[in-house]
């Protein structure tokens, strides 16, 4: 037998809403009821104007963050039996402006991920006649758990430092940059150096590490930053020798 | 894009952290504890003795590391919860703290030499 969960949404539909209101719906569940679920019986059934993002319903697309009961979470991966006996109360992810309900702009977080040159860099170009580069066991074992980033923004609504100075490049970035530096096929850490280096990279972390606990592919880019931040102490003392820098 | 000097102060602080996790609790536990409670004997830290062991230089070491790093922990981590409580501080203020530190680093050292 299903039971019932009361969600309360928070709307903001910015044609007809002044400021965001809450509003709440009933919703039958069982087991196998995912949040994401949830908003698509609300949708389907209830009330078609609600707005929300998602796509592949299996934590690989990263688009359906929300702020559950405020907790940063993907819809899709957060279940209604896990709350049951009590209310869930959704609102769009934290620290981003919203743009409508659960709709936010992530904007900022996206050119931030691009600005660091995600991507492979060698110093001579290379052509499908160089063959390809191996990588042992070990060395993939650097940068892999980094490189599982499904650009979901949970992290940057988890951490209360970017809700205090959108200018702090932020988790998945600073892990991002981590896991290409870290890659033995990649030749661009002294370009990606200045990221970490600057007062608004590694060095605008305060190591409250909220980003690794909501980070639902197990990231970890407070461990990411940790270690820049001695990589960047280490730069540190080594321009103080290099003349002219 | 300008380099943040940052890493001058993580470096202090992180030896500061060092030291309040694995000593300062050692000197805690002797003063605070051991010695109140009569557990050992009180001659041990009679007066001649601590200063035999702060005129010594290695005394005078230990003293130095175990006031001055933690100094710099404790300014650094208050200086950066201003910002947390949205006080955001500027140069002036940085300055400050970081010149406690700084002007009590020095002061010891010149007590610790004078002893
Ligand atoms: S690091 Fe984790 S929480 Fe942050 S965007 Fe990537 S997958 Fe999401
Ligand atoms: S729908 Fe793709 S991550 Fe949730």
């Amino acid at each position: 037998m299903a039971e019932i969960m009361k969600m309360s949404i928070l709307r903001y539909r910015p044609e007809t809403d002044e400021k965001p209101v809450w509003q709440s719906y009933d919703v039958p569940y069982n087991h196998e009821t995912s949040i994401l679920d949830a908003l698509g019986y609300i949708k389907d059934e209830l009330d078609p104007t609600l707005s929300y993002r998602w796509s592949c319903r299996m934590a690989i697309c990263g688009s359906c963050g929300m702020m559950v009961n405020g907790q940063p979470k993907l819809g899709c991966k957060a279940f209604l039996r896990d709350y049951a006996g009590g209310e869930l109360k959704l609102e769009a992810l934290a620290n981003f402006p919203i743009e409508r309900d659960l709709v936010v702009d992530m904007s900022d977080f996206i050119a931030k991920l691009e600005s660091i040159k995600p991507y492979i860099i060698t110093q001579e170009p290379r052509s499908l006649d160089d063959g390809c580069t191996t990588q042992t066991p070990k060395q993939m074992e650097q940068y892999k758990q980094f490189s599982m980033c499904i650009n979901c923004g949970l992290c940057y609504a988890a951490c209360p430092q970017y809700g205090l100075d959108n200018k702090f490049t932020g988790p998945a970035a600073l892990a991002l940059i981590h896991r290409y530096n870290n890659d033995t096929r990649d030749q661009g850490k002294a370009e990606r150096m200045k990221f970490i280096n600057e007062e608004a990279g590694v060095w605008g972390c305060t190591f409250v590490g909220n980003c690794s606990v909501v980070c639902p592919k197990g990231v970890d880019p407070a461990a990411a930053i940790q270690l820049g931040k001695v990589e960047s102490a280490k730069d540190y003392v080594i321009q103080m020798f290099k003349p002219g820098e | 894009m300008s380099r943040s000097h940052e890493p001058i102060f993580w470096g202090l602080f992180g030896a500061g952290g060092m030291v309040a996790a694995l000593i300062l609790p050692i000197f805690i536990v002797i003063t605070g504890l051991l010695y109140p409670l009569g557990i050992i004997p009180a001659e041990l830290l009679a007066y001649d003795r601590i200063f035999a062991f702060a005129s010594s230089w290695w005394g005078a070491l230990i003293l130095l590391v175990v006031i001055c790093f933690p100094l710099w922990l404790s300014l650094h981590r208050l200086y950066h919860c201003l910002h947390d409580f949205k006080i955001h501080a500027g140069v002036r203020t940085q300055t400050v703290f970081y010149g406690i530190a700084y002007t009590a680093t020095i002061a010891s050292i010149v007590l610790v030499l004078v002893l």
